[in-house]
């Protein structure tokens, strides 16, 4: 199988705090991939190195086989070929509708087809009443629905997601999860990078699961054999539930 | 008698807000685009730069007054433009004044915009001027709020407008230079009446900047 996104020997540290300590992971064309760990294991430093937010101290990051910096001229052309939600999902403070339009002005379509495909994705959001509304008023539902969507309206083929389920009640889960479940089968090379440190999302969602644990991917495995067989002690302790976080 | 009469109170009120207003517009065209770049750009002495434009904002504008005054008089390097007493000269000293409010305000403005919004409209792919225009939108209500403390500075200046403007009938007077002129001269009604002029066309500038403010842009 192919690699989409691939991280060898990646590091990085905040002053005196290692967050990500020699990762080295290949994502898959089209796998859902979930990324598992406490909180402060560097999870999201993770997802931020790989999205091009962060460069890293050392190792290298490559897309497509091509070894990529979040410094260079060439990130934000590479940025708008992916989709990211943060793990705090924000909004501009526009309308709902311009919330969507603007992720799509920023990758360079035209006016016309900006609008065209914006309202027919609000109309699939359920937000179309609400379409010329401040998207600050939503509710923490209705946010982080358009959150995603304004991740996903340019069809990436990478999805890149934090949390993107925190604090919100189950009817929203299920309907996000049901949004990324459709994302993923829009096409066959569509990989996903999914952050969560809820045990069951990952086992509902995830093809292959990789566990953080300070700074660190101390176990990455198909989803049965993580959950069923891990490796790791520290794998099979956090799988029966037993450390505390 | 020179005092000031009905007539010429709509013509200094007209050439007050005139100054006033183009310092207002050019220090913030220049203030704004300034204080953005100084606020989200990254560069060695960015601490040193803002210190100074805020160390700035006590800059006294009798001082600016002094500056343009000697930059036009004959004696100056642009003497020969006969800039010196005319509206044009008072404006330019009181944009030195507005520039550094407005870049001051502007940099907290922006500095203060959610790290969460400049995440996320870098992760989106936003260029550095896409997100810098972004970001500059996010600041609205405080961009508005610079130039709002920019004019309140101006409009209510005397010792610079005096002094590069020499509060000549019919071509320099302004409301707070008249109302000196006719202090001085006894004449309280109408410094009184000048006065109460200066306080609604200040206050009405400043609503209807509130009311930009409040603006919600969709
Ligand atoms: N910008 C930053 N500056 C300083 N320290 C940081 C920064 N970002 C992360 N850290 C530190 O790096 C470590 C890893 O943080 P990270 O956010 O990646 O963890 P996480 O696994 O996503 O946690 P959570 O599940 O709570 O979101 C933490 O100790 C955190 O305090
Ligand atoms: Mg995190």
């Amino acid at each position: 199988m192919t690699a989409s996104m691939e991280l060898h020997g990646v590091a990085k540290r905040y002053k005196e705090v290692a967050a990500v300590r020699d990762v080295s992971l290949a994502v898959r064309k089209g796998e859902i991939l979930g990324i598992l760990g406490p909180s402060g294991a560097g999870k999201s430093t993770l997802l931020r190195i790989v999205g091009l937010l962060e460069p890293p101290d050392s190792g290298t990051v490559k897309l497509d086989d091509r070894a990529v910096d979040a410094r260079s001229v060439e990130a934000p052309m590479l940025r708008r070929k992916m989709g990211i939600v943060l793990q705090k999902p924000v909004v501009l403070n526009r309308s709902v509708r311009n919330n969507l339009a603007y992720a799509l002005r920023i990758r360079g379509w035209d006016e016309a087809s900006i609008y065209m495909r914006v309202d027919e994705e609000l109309k699939r959001l359920g937000l179309g009443d609400r379409s010329n509304k401040n998207a600050r008023v939503l509710s923490g539902g209705e946010m982080q629905r358009l959150c995603f969507a304004r991740s996903t309206i340019h069809d990436p083929d990478v999805l890149l997601l934090d949390e993107f389920a925190a604090n919100l009640d189950p009817a929203n889960v299920s309907l996000l999860e049901q949004m990324i479940r459709q994302f993923a089968s829009r096409g066959s090379s569509k990989s996903i990078v999914l952050v969560t440190h809820n045990l069951f999302q990952a086992k509902r969602m995830c093809d292959r699961v990789a566990l953080m644990w300070d700074g660190e991917i101390i176990e990455i495995a198909a989803k049965h054999k993580f959950f069923e067989d891990p490796g790791d002690e520290r794998t099979a302790a956090f799988v029966r539930g037993e450390l505390v976080y | 008698m020179v005092g000031t009469t009905g007539l010429d109170l709509i013509e200094v009120t007209l050439l007050s807000l005139y100054v006033s207003g183009m310092a207002t517009i050019l220090g913030s065209a220049i203030g704004i685009p300034l204080g953005a770049l100084i606020g989200l750009k990254e560069f060695g002495g960015k601490g040193a730069v803002k210190t100074v434009t805020y160390t700035l904002y006590g800059f006294p504008p009798v001082l600016s007054g002094l500056f343009v005054y000697y930059l036009f008089s004959r004696a100056g390097p642009f003497g020969s433009l006969g800039v010196l007493f005319t509206p044009t000269a008072m404006i330019i000293a009181e944009t030195f004044l507005v520039i550094p409010l407005v870049t001051g305000i502007t940099i907290t403005s922006v500095v203060e915009v959610d790290k969460n919004i400049k995440d996320t409209v870098r992760a989106m792919g936003a260029s550095s001027r896409q997100s810098t225009l972004t970001i500059m939108r996010e600041a609205w209500v405080g961009l508005v709020m610079a130039c709002m403390i920019g004019f309140g500075r101006v409009i209510a200046e005397v010792g610079a407008a005096y002094l590069v403007g020499g509060n000549i009938d019919g071509k320099t007077k302004v409301l707070t230079t008249a109302i000196m002129l006719e202090t001085r001269m006894g004449h309280f009604e109408w410094a009184m009446a000048l006065g109460a002029v200066l306080l609604f066309v200040a206050l009405a500038v400043f609503f209807f900047l509130r009311l930009l403010q409040e603006k919600e842009l969709l």
